[in-house]
């Protein structure tokens, strides 16, 4: 408390008055959408895409400023996710411990933190692309070895009826409940996201991105920083995990195959990685596609199955013509607006 | 060799001795113990033929993947989609005409002509950006995964053999003895032999190829030094495109065996495109020799897994790679 009241009232005025009123408005419309929305919306088109934007979150935090493109975000979401079902309950009562939740959820994320840490320490050995290719071999063995491993993983069915803990006495399962409970997570997520890339160890880290020799000349060790974003990366995308599995109160290989771990990478990157907010701007028009997509299709004609082609063909189109995604074409626009076209400057300087 | 001998004597000796015991096992007869110990003598035999052909299919894939890589600095993710696109026009040209072998040109004309489509529009447009151009290649791979499934649908196609190549042939080998003494001879498919062989030929080729002609060398220089190969006034484009178009058209080749091994189904893009990323990782980048020893590894680590651990096969796999990367993040035989 001290130190707050020791700062000056003027600078923390100014800093009340940067946060920008678009922060406001969307804060204030998302915290009244129940009010607005129905169910399916809030559960399956919210609460999907808030899950989805912090995986994918993860992937762009080690993306934008960590220059690393992991694959294997989902996987360690995934693994998460049966870490919960394995320790907590599930309906396979076998494999599941039946712990309780303050128990398994920490066990849970810890296992996934780990996992994590021990890819990211794999994966800074090599840089770029090569990078991609170990973490999709990782993220391909990991399925490949829960779809066989019937003693622990349950192999193809995996494990279903996996709820979230009755807390304060409310069903979490429930649309507004789940809702507001996603919306708490990925905005935790999405600040702390964007409170680590001012602190100095985001700096760091993207100092490392961008010229790694000279961030270790400068005596940084540059593959602590790069190991330490993985495992805050996997922080994240562990709880995205958790909550994953209990919105569908399932997991299985399914959710940890080659193509959920790739759409995580079409998430991030038609939303922009420049940014935390892109993550879930591409999760909002993924889910909204994957939703209505087919009926789309079907109206246009064509078989609702070749979903995945629009996909394709939207990703392919995103990456060929704006590498930064929705956000690179917003900031291209807001640019080329903000700009008179004969002084040749900003207005917004006036 | 021998200067591998003299710097890891232990390594060499150790590596001598394993092979000793491997040699033993597949020829001698098994006595009792070691059989009761992990299973007959002719099950351990199929795993080892096994993981060796599937061994050479991996090759014939992953090669074409790591020249292309070698050369160009090209990640095509849509390796894959290009081996299974040479399965299917294989299945195809197969089925049409009713030879067997002409699904190999046709595969290997079809896949290096869509290669040299994506070397001159997609490639050459964004030379040099490896993240974008990985990105885009999985773009592709996701079109091209949805357009075969739209065309061939999800049923599984067989590449059958010509008669004087299916069926069993009697090898040399022992796998158990009768009662009466006669010795048991193993049997094993004549055309996966057949096609092991052709791998290894053309393996030998490649390797030929690239030592000892003008055009090998030219890749290697390429390989080595891209801009100062250019700036001697080697038409470099053209040799990007024609490594591109070989290394395609090898993946389609690669699908028409794999067809006939096993099958021509949506999936195996992907699995195809995995295994190569890793025989890659574990051989070593853009290196041949690399490529071949990670291929037999693999293939054997995969077949020998299925048979005497299913639950944690993929694992062994997985830990192969892992201690590479741990010890050798360049490869077995990639250059530091």
């Amino acid at each position: 408390m001290a130190l707050t009241e020791e700062r000056p009232a003027e600078i923390a005025a100014v800093r009340e008055s940067r946060i920008p009123l678009a922060y406001w408005l969307v804060g204030a419309i998302l915290i009244v959408m129940p009010a607005i929305a129905g169910d399916y919306a809030l559960y399956q088109i919210f609460g999907w895409t808030f899950i989805l934007g912090m995986i994918a979150l993860s992937l762009m935090f080690l993306a934008g400023y960590g220059g690393m493109v992991s694959l294997v975000q989902m996987t360690v979401a995934g693994l998460a996710g049966y870490m919960v079902a394995i320790f907590g309950t599930s309906a396979i009562t076998d494999i599941s411990q039946g712990w309780p939740w303050y128990l398994a959820i920490p066990l849970a994320l810890i296992v996934a933190m780990v996992f994590g840490t021990l890819t990211g320490w794999l994966a800074v050995r090599t840089e770029g692309i090569y990078t991609i290719m170990i973490t999709l071999a990782i993220a391909s063995a990991f399925f490949y070895f829960v779809r066989q491993n019937y003693v622990v993983f349950n192999g193809f069915n995996g494990l279903n009826g996996i709820l979230p803990p009755p807390l304060f006495g409310v069903d979490w399962r429930g649309p507004t409940a789940f809702y507001y409970l996603t919306l708490f997570w990925a905005a935790l997520a999405y600040f702390a996201v964007l409170y680590l890339s001012r602190a100095p160890f985001g700096l760091a880290l993207q100092g490392v991105r961008d010229n790694p020799r000279r961030m270790a000349a400068l005596g940084y060790n540059v593959n602590a920083h790069r190991v330490a974003a993985y495992a805050f990366a996997a922080l994240i995308a562990g709880i995205g995990g958790i909550l994953l599995t209990w919105q569908s109160a399932q997991v299985s290989p399914g959710t940890v195959g080659v193509g959920p771990v790739i759409d995580i990478l079409i998430i991030a990157v038609i939303g922009g990685v420049r940014h935390p907010i892109g993550p879930f701007i591409g999760a909002l028009i993924y889910v909204i596609l994957k939703t209505f997509a087919t009926d789309a299709l079907v109206g246009l004609g064509l078989a609702g199955e070749r979903f995945q082609l629009l996909i394709g063909i939207g990703f392919l189109a995103i990456v060929f013509w704006s590498p930064d995604g929705i956000l690179g074409l917003w900031e291209k626009w807001k640019a080329s607006r903000g700009r008179d076209p004969l002084l040749d400057r900003d207005e917004a300087k006036f | 060799m021998r200067g591998f001998y003299s710097r890891h004597p232990v390594w060499s000796g150790i590596i001598a001795i394993l092979v000793a015991i491997l040699l033993w096992m597949i020829f001698a007869l098994w006595p009792d113990w070691l059989t009761d110990a992990i299973g007959r003598k002719k099950i351990f035999l199929n795993a080892l033929f096994n993981g060796v052909t599937l061994g050479g299919l991996y090759f014939l894939v992953a090669s074409g993947f790591t020249l292309i890589f070698g050369l160009m600095r090209n990640v095509n993710l849509a390796h894959g989609s290009l081996y299974l696109l040479g399965g299917y026009v294989g299945f195809l040209a197969a089925d049409w005409t009713g030879y067997w072998l002409l699904a190999f040109p046709a595969a290997f004309v079809v896949v290096a002509a869509l290669g040299v489509l994506l070397q001159i529009f997609v490639f050459r447009r964004m030379e040099g950006e490896d993240l974008r151009q990985t990105l885009v290649t999985i773009g592709i791979s996701i079109v091209l995964a949805d357009l075969m499934l739209w065309i061939w649908g999800g049923d599984y196609y067989n590449i059958s053999p010509p008669g004087w190549l299916s069926g069993p042939v009697e090898t040399f080998l022992s796998t158990a003895q009768k009662r009466s003494g006669d010795i048991v001879y193993m049997k094993y498919p004549v055309v996966r032999i057949v096609i092991f062989l052709a791998s290894v030929a053309v393996g030998v080729a490649m390797w030929l190829l690239l030592n000892r002609t003008r055009v090998g060398m030219l890749i290697r220089a390429g390989v080595d030094d891209r801009d100062m190969l250019s700036a001697t006034g080697a038409r470099i484009q053209l040799v990007f495109v024609g490594v591109f178009a070989f290394g395609a058209g090898l993946a389609g080749m690669a699908g028409v065996v794999g067809g006939t091994f096993q099958s021509v189904a949506p999936g195996e893009d992907i699995r195809f495109l995995l295994a190569s990323l890793v025989v890659v990782i574990v051989g070593g980048m853009g290196s041949i020799p690399g490529a071949a020893l990670g291929a037999l590894l693999i293939g054997l680590a995969e077949q020998f897994g299925s048979v005497y651990f299913p639950t944690y096969a993929v694992v062994l796999t997985f830990l192969i790679m892992v201690v590479v990367l741990a010890f050798r993040p360049q490869g077995l035989m990639g250059r530091a």
